[in-house]
């Protein structure tokens, strides 16, 4: 039976009581977007600076469980300065790691932005280095707050497909 | 009944053990189960009715012409009038029976809201409904064009009455908790009520949490409509109440249609079945009615003024020694008062998350809900996106309060060694 070290390791503690990136940028220019847990309330704000395909800077507001923040400044840490393929190709991977729960839990696959679509595991990501955010990895022996780590990489998807479309 | 050491009136330990899933262990601990709320556990008098009549009576209602059939109807129909003398109904005719609590709402807002509201008619709730008393509203504002009015609620976790005649003014509906499943508050329903009939308007309690918990006499209120639920007062999931005089249940056009709800059919159209079967279309959860009856019976057997004296004397403790035990680093919300609420303690511990709260008191056995309890809007007014939620029963004691206490303990010492 999973336990409390396995949920919270000391790493993402660490995001937690120390997040990185917390704050606002001007938005216009900056893309906002917000995104929601309705099971718990938590909230996210996300403000990206992204510039001929690289997230320049990014920003992160609201508020959540130590699982959706420490998920969030990790996300955030991880995808700064990289390019926008660098970002799906990280968020697929990340999201890989979760998503055999996720989509055994709700029907939608919680992840349009999975081109590889439901089956993908594991292992079709091994060439992208997960780094720190292999700490995420015993979420998913809780799979309530599964929804908790990937609020802000589903919000940040959604953030990219509002700049590229704007 | 005598009285324990501890002078509750209840004797909590012989209780616990009519409660077979209170025996479970969880993680090798004992099962301290704080979310009654949420949903009560069923004694095992409820788990066998249901067997029973699954077992010797199983048949349709209402139309075999068979012993067990005949048995089934009885016992559908032997539940209903155990509902009726719980809450004070003045007839079976005034109990129907529904899914639950949120279905009788929606019934209340969509068969008669419908038939009688127009736009620009005020309809007045309360910022501390569950969502289930807000939703179904909102619809009508977008359907009808009806107006949302809300009474506030002020920093004590009472209803703000200030403007109460203003808000009811012109009012059709006034639809409020007798109990708020956040904050406990018991709700002045004799004053909403009067307030809602000088105005005009019908009365629409939403007694989900009051039913469980306090004596109750819908007859004494004077309201229109009440609803509540029976999971969450020892009965099966799958079977609530919707109880309403006579007259408005009259003035009420079906909700859904098909069997069981109609005296006749035809080409032309249909004739409506009498009260209450009028409202209930399809074959009815009739296990569920008779588990229902069950745990009516039980908590009769109990008494309802007992389980009351249980609660507000558990209340006190558990409001005492956890203040006692961490002061101003956990908030309790709602009445300070226990005679004003009920057990339903929600709170916030340091500025840690509720939802990191509750995964370690999982730890040790300890459930209590985190989230915004389907009240976004009075988590708002609160100030917080969402609390940890502790709340009370006839099977719990001190002892459970204290594994509150300690898991509280362990999840500061985690998080903020």
């Amino acid at each position: 039976m999973p336990g409390l070290e396995d949920l919270y390791r000391e790493i993402i503690l660490d995001h937690y009581r120390n997040p990185r990136n917390r704050g606002e940028l001007s938005a216009p220019p900056a893309t906002r977007v917000e995104g929601f847990n309705p099971l718990c309330g938590d909230e996210i704000v996300l403000f990206l600076d992204i510039e001929r395909d690289v997230v320049r800077d990014i920003r992160i507001g609201g508020q959540g469980c130590s699982i959706s923040q420490s998920s969030a400044s990790m996300m955030s840490s991880a995808v700064k300065g990289k390019t926008l393929d660098q970002v799906r190709a990280l968020s697929r991977a990340f999201k890989g790691m979760m998503s055999i729960h996720e989509q055994s839990l709700d029907g939608d696959g919680a992840g349009e932005a999975d081109l590889d679509g439901p089956g993908a595991g594991n292992g079709a990501h091994a060439d992208v280095k997960l780094g720190d955010l292999e700490a995420l990895r015993g979420v998913v022996k809780f799979p309530v707050r599964i929804k908790c780590a990937t609020l802000s990489w589903n919000t940040l998807l959604q953030g990219i497909d509002e700049q590229q479309s704007a | 009944m005598t009285e324990t050491t501890t002078g509750d009136p209840l004797d909590v330990e012989r209780i616990k053990k009519d409660f077979p899933i209170l025996e479970r262990l969880v993680r090798g601990q004992r099962l301290v189960y704080l979310d009654s709320a949420n949903t009560s556990q069923k004694p095992r008098q409820v788990l066998d009715a249901v067997d029973r009549y699954y077992e010797q009576s199983n048949a349709n209602v209402h139309r075999g012409t068979y012993l067990i059939a005949e048995e089934a109807t009885a016992a559908l129909e032997g539940a209903r009038a155990k509902v009726a003398r719980f809450i004070g109904a003045a007839s079976e005719r005034e109990v129907v029976f529904a899914k639950n609590a949120t279905e009788a709402l929606n019934l209340v807002a969509k068969a008669w809201g419908r038939a009688n509201l127009r736009a620009g008619d005020p309809v007045v709730i309360t910022e501390l409904e569950h969502h289930a008393n807000i939703v179904p509203w909102h619809q009508l504002v977008a359907e009808l064009g009806i107006e949302l009015r809300w009474i506030p609620v002020g920093p004590d976790g009472h209803l703000d009455l200030t403007d109460l005649d203003r808000l009811v003014d012109g009012a059709r509906v006034v639809s409020f908790a007798a109990m708020s499943n956040v904050l406990g508050t018991l709700n002045p329903v004799d004053r909403l009520v009067r307030a809602a009939h000088d105005a005009g308007a019908i009365a629409v309690v939403d007694a989900s949490q009051y039913v469980p918990h306090m004596p109750t006499d819908v007859g004494a209120w004077g309201a229109d409509f009440a609803a509540f639920t029976g999971h969450k007062m020892c009965g099966p999931t799958g079977i609530g109440v919707l109880w309403g005089t006579e007259q408005i249940l009259d003035a009420t056009p079906p909700f859904l249609t098909g069997g069981e709800m109609i005296l006749n059919v035809t080409k032309e159209g249909f004739t409506p079945n009498e009260l209450p079967w009028k409202f209930e279309a399809g074959t009815p959860p009739i296990a569920e009615a008779v588990g229902l009856g069950a745990a009516v019976d039980y908590l009769s057997g109990l008494g309802m003024e007992v389980v009351r004296t249980h609660e507000v004397a558990l209340t006190g403790y558990a409001l005492r020694s956890l203040a006692e035990r961490f002061g101003d680093d956990l908030v309790v919300h709602g009445p300070s008062e226990p005679a004003e609420r009920g057990g339903v303690l929600s709170f916030t511990y340091r500025d840690l998350h509720p939802h990191d709260l509750t995964q370690v008191f999982d730890e040790r056995g300890v459930c209590v809900r985190a989230g915004h309890h389907c009240a976004k809007p009075l988590m708002r007014e609160l100030g917080v996106a969402a609390t940890a939620r502790a709340s009370l029963y006839v099977y719990n004691d001190e002892s459970d309060v204290d594994a509150l206490g300690d898991a509280i303990a362990a999840a500061g010492d985690f998080f903020a060694p």
